[in-house]
């Protein structure tokens, strides 16, 4: 994998972290927080295919389960992501399409990475994990972030063009 | 191609099984799981980030709700707009001093009343919904003299108890969570029981379950900490929260309640770590004095300080 998409990758998983759990948090939106690394995540993975996904999605799942204030089992998140980017890789043909194609990726990403995240919390018997709970925070959570998509997914574009040319991601 | 297709799934393949095995050897967190080591290194990296993030991230949040755009072009409107913008993030910023003013001094007089010793620290992360559980990060850590299991109170009331501990941050796991338990008493009784978070979806209300099935609890009824062994999570004498609904089992095994916490724990701020428990109980004395006060004839008061060398 060339330096230059591994370095940014990097870089826009770690602001997409902090500004998460230090900004988007505090707003306290009803339901779910927008997750913003999620919408990375997916950026990413649509701009370098499935197996770039996959990776981003492992790292920022790991990082996501160990930095505080994370306080469920190490993995949980890194499993639903590494989903997730691979699955949002595999759209990578189809990003030319329509414009419409990265929110219904980021929706369908959403719901599939919450979900993932409450089977597994489930299956280890994590009280936290409620229908009423599931029932808040999954529609919310894929609004906001289809919400944040738009300012985000081109802009990943961009910068992932200018790190390493790709005439795909140019419009 | 397909050989490329393969090369991912295999890389899929392992990098599931890898999530799987931490989670595995991980099961449900905490500090006696052996990637416990691993947690506070993050901390210890990621904790200053958080700092700095939160610094930076502070008045911009509280900006979003007042963004205004700027009239319909002309430069002239455009700079007056910008001018106002300015003029109103300075008021702004004074009334946020004030109001942080005002949080530290409530939560003097909370710790001049139980005579709790506590180390002020500020909210810098909050756990996002989707993790499901209520945690966020303080800026205050081992070389403040935070430990785990210590008390987190604010000028309002209980906050929760320290889980994990960096060198400059720590995580507070709030009363909120479903895993949190605090042992409670009934102000002016001695009927004990212990509240549980009741998670997403219940407006932030605790579950109350006094131990006595006959004991009498109604809407109104004010909650302190009852102090925990070694006063560890819990120190004596925090005032929890209000009854404001009662579950109707008279005579069943234990009664249940619904309480109203005293802290909003979607607006916390500015925190206290109790590093030192009072010497002796407090017990109803941090509450704040009843608003409607009607003596009530005939009943004596002897209040005798019983100091227990603790």
């Amino acid at each position: 994998m060339p330096p230059a998409r591994v370095g940014l990758a990097a870089a826009l998983v770690l602001v997409a972290l902090a500004l998460q759990v230090t900004m988007l948090a505090r707003l306290q939106l009803p339901g779910a927080t927008p997750d913003l690394l999620l919408v990375t995540v997916v950026a990413l993975a649509l701009a370098h295919g499935p197996a770039f996904g996959l990776v981003t999605g492992f790292c920022a799942g790991l990082a996501s389960d160990l930095v505080p204030p994370a306080d469920h089992a190490v993995g949980r998140w890194a499993f639903a992501l590494t989903v997730v980017g691979y699955l949002a890789g595999l759209a990578k043909p189809e990003i030319r399409r329509s414009a419409f194609v990265p929110l219904i990726v980021v929706s369908l990403a959403a719901a599939a990475s919450v979900l993932l995240y409450a089977a597994l919390g489930a299956l280890m018997g994590d009280p936290h994990v409620t229908w009423l709970a599931l029932s808040e925070v999954l529609p919310t959570a894929v609004l906001y972030d289809v919400v944040l998509s738009p300012f985000v997914v081109p802009g990943v574009f961009v910068l992932a063009d200018r790190a390493e040319p790709d005439p795909v991601l140019r419009h | 191609m397909s050989r490329d297709t393969r090369r991912t799934r295999l890389l899929l393949a392992l990098l599931l099984a890898t999530s799987v095995s931490l989670l595995l050897i991980d099961q449900r967190g905490g500090d006696r799981s052996p990637l416990a080591g691993l947690r506070s290194a993050a901390a210890a990296m990621f904790g200053p980030v958080e700092q700095v993030a939160s610094a930076i991230a502070r008045p911009v949040s509280s900006a979003v709700d007042s963004v205004s755009t700027l009239g319909d072009g002309r430069r002239r409107a455009a700079r007056l707009a910008k001018d106002n913008q300015e003029l109103r993030r300075r008021l702004r910023t004074s009334d946020e001093a004030r109001n942080r003013a005002a949080e530290l001094d409530a939560l003097l007089r909370i710790s001049g009343a139980g005579r709790y010793r506590v180390v002020p620290a500020q909210v810098i992360a909050i756990g996002p919904a989707q993790s499901f559980s209520w945690t966020v990060t303080i800026d205050a850590g081992r070389s403040d003299g935070v430990r785990p299991d210590m008390t987190v109170l604010n000028g309002d009331g209980l906050v929760g108890r320290v889980k994990t501990v960096g060198p400059t941050a720590s995580t507070v796991l709030l009363a909120v969570d479903p895993d949190s338990s605090v042992g409670v008493r009934l102000e002016r009784s001695m009927e004990v029981g212990f509240t549980t978070g009741q998670g997403a979806g219940h407006h932030g209300d605790l579950d109350l379950r006094l131990l006595d099935g006959q004991s009498s609890v109604e809407r109104g009824d004010r909650l302190v900490s009852f102090g925990s062994q070694g006063d560890r999570p819990y120190v004596p004498g925090v005032p929890v929260g209000e009854v404001v609904g009662v579950r109707g089992t008279p005579g069943s095994q234990t009664r249940t309640a619904v309480v109203r916490p005293y802290v909003d724990f979607t607006a916390l701020d500015l925190v206290g770590v109790v590093v030192e428990p009072p010497r002796t109980d407090p017990r109803d004395s941090v509450l704040a004095p009843r608003p409607a006060a009607t003596p009530s004839p005939g009943a004596t008061v002897t209040v005798t300080p019983t100091p227990s060398g603790g």
